[in-house]
C-alpha cells in the first residue's frame, strides 16, 4: 500500500466514525460493546432488569422491542424516550453511548451460547428438596435469614450471573454477604454472616440465625472466612443447575407490574 | 423483686443460645424486666422496670456506655425495643436500626425513605414492635411495615391510609396475640380518624374503626353538617391492652379544625376521649371525653396507664389519665366509669364536673374576637410524653407543663404570651436559651397519689418538658427536659440523686433493660441515643 493509499484509508476511517456512530452497531469494538453493557447497567437495568426483559412486552435481551426499530430508532429512543409512555428520556447519555448501547443489545440479540433452557418448575423443587437451599436462603418469608434474600434475586442478576454463583460461590461475594469466624474464649466457634465490625468489636449473625456481638479482646482469634455456600458443579447436572437458574430467574419480588 | 433474683434471671436469659423469638405471653409478662418488648414496656404501660442494680444508693456513680448517633435532623421521640441484648430503635422518620445493647454497635439498618407526607410537627415515630422474630413499624406515609428482627429484611409493606389525604402514621403498633393494631395521625389537617387491626403474618387488614362516627352510627348527631367528614380524632399514640376484658384502649386527637368550633357544633365525638375498642371486632364497647367540643387543641392522646389497686374499698381496674386540658383523672377500665378527675395544674377553662364527670365549663372562657387567656397552653400540661406508674410505691409519676397559658382568638392560631412566643414549636431539637420568669409556663416532674391525684412531691425542671418518665424498683424516677439535662430522682421523695447534661433536648422518655446482668438506662436527647450504666 502505497502512502496516497494509506492516507485515504485512514480519511475513511475517520469519517465513518466522525460522521456515523449508527456505524458502530455494525462494526463495533470490545471496547464499545464493555462500553455499552456499562451505559446499560447505569441507565437502563433499574426499570428493564439485567436481563432486560422485565418491562410487559420488551425483551431487550433478544432484541424483543415493541416493534421492529432500526438502530438510529433505537438510539434515539434511548436519548428521548418515548413520549406519553412511562421510556423517560435519558440526557446524560451521549449519542455515542447511545450506539454503544445499540451495540450492545445487538449482541445479546446475536448470542447464542447454547444454554440449556431451564425448567422453572424442576428447579423450585430441586431448590425446595435436595438442594437444601431454604437452609440459609428466603425467599417471601420462607426459608432462612443467614445468606441473601432471593425472593428479589432477578431484579439484580442476569441469568449468567446467577449461573457463575452457583458454579463458583466465592468468585463474587457481595460486602454484605461475607462470612466471619470467630473463636471464643471459652472455645466456641462461631461463624456466619458478618454485620459490622471495627478496631474493637465485630457483629455477625450466626448459624443459629441469631445476633451476636463480641468483643475483640475476649476472642482467641477472629477474621473473615468462606460462605458456606456449597459449589454445585459437583453433584448436579448441567440440566439441574439450568433448572435452578430458570427458577431463581423468576424471582422479581417487588418489580414493577 | 430482688437484685439477685433479677440478676440470675438476665444471666439465664442472656446464655440462652439461639434468637428467643418473643411470644405474645412475654409481652404480656410483668416479670421480663431485662427486657423491653413494647414502648412502655407492657401493654399496662406502667413504664416501671423491675431492675434494681442501679438504686438510691448508687445511682450517683452512673457512668455514660455508650452513645449512637441519627443519621437524622428530626426529633428523637422513640423509645427502643430491647430483646436479648439486642436494641432496636427507629432513626427518623423511618429507618429500624438493630443495635448491641451492650456496646451500640450497629448490626443492620431497614432504610424506609417515605413517599412525600404532610405531618403537622416533624417526621417523628415514637417506636415499634415486636412478636416473634417480627418488627412493626408505622411510617409517615401511611404504611405498616413487618421487618424481620434477625436480617433487617422487609416482610410485608400494607397501605394503611392514604398519605396524599393528608394521613400520616407517627405511633408505636401495638401487637395482641395475632394481630398488630395502628392509628392514623394528621387530625390537624382535617382527616377523619380511624384505628385498624391488621394479621400480623400476611398484613392483611382484619378490622378497621372510625373514631368519628359515620352516619347513622351513635354520636353522629354530635358534628354538625359535613364536619364529621374532616373532623381528625386521630390516634397517634401508643395504645393499652386489658387481656381479661378484651380491650385495646386509645386516646384520641383534637377534633378538626382545631381552634375554631364554629364549623363543627356538638361535642364532636369521639375526639379527646379515651376509646375502648374490642380486641377482636374493633366494636368501639365504651367511651369518655375529656374535652368536649375542644377549641384548644387538646388531644387526648396520652398513652393510658392500667393500674389494679382498691377503690373504694375494692379491688378494681384502673386507668389513670394525665391530660393536655390539665385535668388528671381515675376510669374504670372495664366500663369507662368516671370515677375522679381535678386539675393538676393552672387550669381556668372549666369548674368542676357534673355527675356523669363530663366537665363543667367556665363562662367565657372560649375564644374571643379580642382573646380569652385560657390555662393550659395549646401544648397542654402535658402532651404525648408518657408518665408512669410505681407498683411499689403506688405513685402516679407525671412529667409536664405548670402555669402555661395562652391567648385564644376567634378564627385564629392561638398566640403565646411573652417569651412563651417560643413554646409555639413543637419540640424543636435544638437547645435554646430559657427566658422564662416565675409566671410563665415551667417545667416539673411530680409524683401523684393516685386515690387523691394530689401531688406528693415536684421536682422543678426549670425549663419546659417533653419528655416522659420512668420509674424502677431501684426507687428511683428518671426524667429529661427541654434544657437537655437527664436526672435521676428517689421515686419517694423527688429528691435529685443525679444528672447529666446531654447537650440536646429530651423528645423522648427514658427505659431500662439488662445484659449479661448488666442495668443499663438509655434516653434520647437531640438527636442521639445515650445509654448509662454503673462502672464495673
Amino acid at each position: 500500500m502505497n502512502s496516497l493509499q494509506t492516507c485515504l484509508s485512514l480519511l475513511v476511517v475517520l469519517l465513518v466514525v466522525t460522521t456515523s456512530p449508527s456505524s458502530l452497531a455494525q462494526h463495533e469494538t470490545g471496547a464499545d460493546l464493555l462500553g455499552g453493557e456499562r451505559a446499560f447497567r447505569d441507565y437502563c437495568a433499574n426499570c428493564h432488569g439485567p436481563d432486560g426483559d422485565l418491562i410487559g412486552q420488551v425483551d431487550l435481551g433478544h432484541n424483543n422491542f415493541r416493534q421492529p426499530y432500526s438502530d438510529e430508532e433505537i438510539a434515539g429512543i434511548i436519548m428521548n424516550g418515548i413520549p406519553n409512555t412511562p421510556m423517560p428520556p435519558t440526557p446524560r447519555v451521549t449519542e455515542e453511548q447511545a450506539y454503544m448501547l445499540v451495540a450492545y443489545l445487538r449482541s445479546l440479540g446475536e448470542r447464542d451460547d447454547g444454554a440449556l433452557s431451564g425448567n422453572v418448575a424442576r428447579g423450585q423443587t430441586l431448590y425446595e428438596g435436595r438442594g437444601k437451599c431454604m437452609d440459609c436462603h428466603m425467599i417471601n418469608g420462607r426459608g432462612s435469614v443467614l445468606g441473601p434474600d432471593l425472593s428479589s434475586i432477578a431484579l439484580v442478576r442476569s441469568a449468567k450471573e446467577l449461573e457463575q454463583s452457583l458454579l463458583e460461590p466465592d468468585s463474587e461475594v457481595q460486602p454484605g454477604n461475607r462470612f466471619y469466624s470467630v473463636q471464643t474464649s471459652n472455645g466456641e466457634m462461631v461463624s456466619g454472616r458478618l454485620l459490622n465490625h471495627d478496631a474493637f468489636t465485630v457483629q455477625m449473625l450466626d448459624s443459629n440465625e441469631t445476633l451476636r456481638s463480641f468483643e475483640k479482646s475476649q476472642l482467641i482469634s477472629f477474621g473473615f472466612s468462606n460462605p458456606d455456600m456449597p459449589s454445585l458443579a459437583t453433584g448436579y447436572t448441567q440440566q439441574e443447575i439450568a433448572d435452578l437458574v430458570a427458577y431463581l430467574s423468576t424471582l422479581r419480588r417487588g418489580a414493577a407490574q | 423483686m430482688k437484685k439477685n433474683s433479677v440478676l440470675l434471671i438476665v444471666a439465664l436469659l442472656i446464655s440462652k443460645a439461639g434468637f428467643s423469638q418473643v411470644s405474645f405471653d412475654d409481652i404480656l409478662s410483668a416479670d421480663n424486666d431485662a427486657n423491653w418488648l413494647s414502648y412502655s414496656q407492657n401493654l399496662f404501660n406502667q413504664r416501671h422496670s423491675g431492675l434494681d442494680q442501679v438504686n438510691t444508693g448508687n445511682v450517683a456513680e452512673l457512668e455514660l456506655q455508650w452513645v449512637w448517633q441519627a443519621r437524622s435532623l428530626e426529633k428523637f421521640e422513640a423509645t427502643p425495643l430491647v430483646v436479648d441484648g439486642v436494641l432496636y430503635t427507629v432513626q427518623a422518620p423511618n429507618d429500624v436500626i438493630a443495635l448491641d445493647a451492650g456496646t451500640g454497635r450497629i448490626f443492620w439498618t431497614y432504610n424506609h425513605e417515605p413517599a412525600p407526607a404532610r405531618t403537622c410537627c416533624g417526621r417523628v415515630n415514637r417506636g415499634l414492635a415486636i412478636l416473634g422474630n417480627t418488627l412493626f413499624m408505622g411510617t409517615v406515609d401511611g404504611r405498616l411495615l413487618a421487618i424481620d428482627a434477625r436480617s433487617g429484611n422487609l416482610i410485608w409493606n400494607t397501605e394503611v391510609a392514604d398519605a396524599d389525604a393528608l394521613y400520616s402514621i407517627t405511633m408505636p403498633p401495638m401487637v395482641v396475640e395475632d394481630k398488630v393494631y395502628i392509628g392514623t395521625a394528621g387530625g390537624d389537617l382535617g382527616i377523619r380518624g380511624y384505628v385498624a387491626a391488621y394479621d400480623v403474618t400476611t398484613g392483611a387488614e382484619i378490622w378497621k374503626t372510625y373514631t368519628i362516627p359515620g352516619p347513622g352510627e351513635p354520636g353522629h348527631e354530635s358534628w354538625s353538617a359535613d364536619s364529621w367528614q374532616t373532623g381528625g380524632a386521630a390516634i397517634w399514640n401508643a395504645g393499652a391492652y386489658d387481656q381479661e376484658a378484651n380491650l385495646v384502649y386509645w386516646g384520641t386527637g383534637n377534633p378538626a379544625p382545631d381552634w375554631d368550633g364554629r364549623s363543627r357544633l356538638g361535642d364532636n365525638l369521639y375526639s379527646d376521649s379515651v376509646v375502648a375498642f374490642d380486641a377482636d371486632t374493633g366494636e368501639i364497647k365504651w367511651h369518655y371525653q375529656f374535652t368536649p367540643h375542644d377549641e384548644m387543641d387538646y388531644d387526648s392522646t396520652q398513652v393510658p396507664v392500667l393500674v389494679d389497686r382498691q377503690w373504694d374499698g375494692r379491688l378494681r381496674k384502673l386507668m389513670l389519665w394525665a391530660n393536655r386540658n390539665g385535668l388528671m383523672y381515675v376510669l374504670d377500665r372495664v366500663t369507662g366509669e368516671f370515677l375522679h378527675g381535678k386539675p393538676y395544674v393552672n387550669v381556668n377553662w372549666m369548674n368542676g364536673f357534673d355527675e356523669s364527670g363530663r366537665p363543667i365549663r367556665a363562662p367565657g372562657m372560649v375564644p374571643s374576637v379580642e382573646g380569652t387567656l385560657i390555662r393550659p397552653h395549646v401544648h397542654g400540661a402535658i402532651n404525648w410524653a408518657p408518665t408512669a406508674y410505681s407498683p411499689k410505691h403506688d405513685l402516679y409519676y407525671v412529667a409536664h407543663w405548670e402555669d402555661s397559658g395562652i391567648l385564644a382568638i376567634e378564627g385564629q392560631f392561638p398566640q403565646a404570651l411573652g417569651v412563651n412566643r417560643r413554646q409555639t414549636t413543637m419540640g424543636d431539637v435544638a437547645l435554646e436559651p430559657f427566658l422564662n420568669n416565675n409566671e410563665e409556663a415551667r417545667g416539673v416532674i411530680r409524683a401523684y397519689d393516685p386515690d387523691t391525684l394530689d401531688a406528693v412531691w415536684e421536682f422543678d425542671l426549670g425549663n419546659i418538658t417533653w419528655g416522659g418518665v420512668l420509674t424502677t424498683d431501684g426507687d428511683i424516677v428518671f426524667g429529661g427536659g427541654k434544657d437537655g439535662y437527664f436526672v435521676a430522682l428517689d421515686a419517694s421523695s423527688g429528691e435529685l440523686l443525679w444528672k447529666a447534661n446531654l447537650g440536646g433536648q429530651v423528645n423522648a422518655a427514658p427505659m431500662s433493660y439488662a445484659v449479661n446482668g448488666k442495668q443499663y438506662i438509655a434516653i434520647a436527647a437531640g438527636t442521639a441515643l445515650f445509654t448509662f450504666a454503673l462502672p464495673e
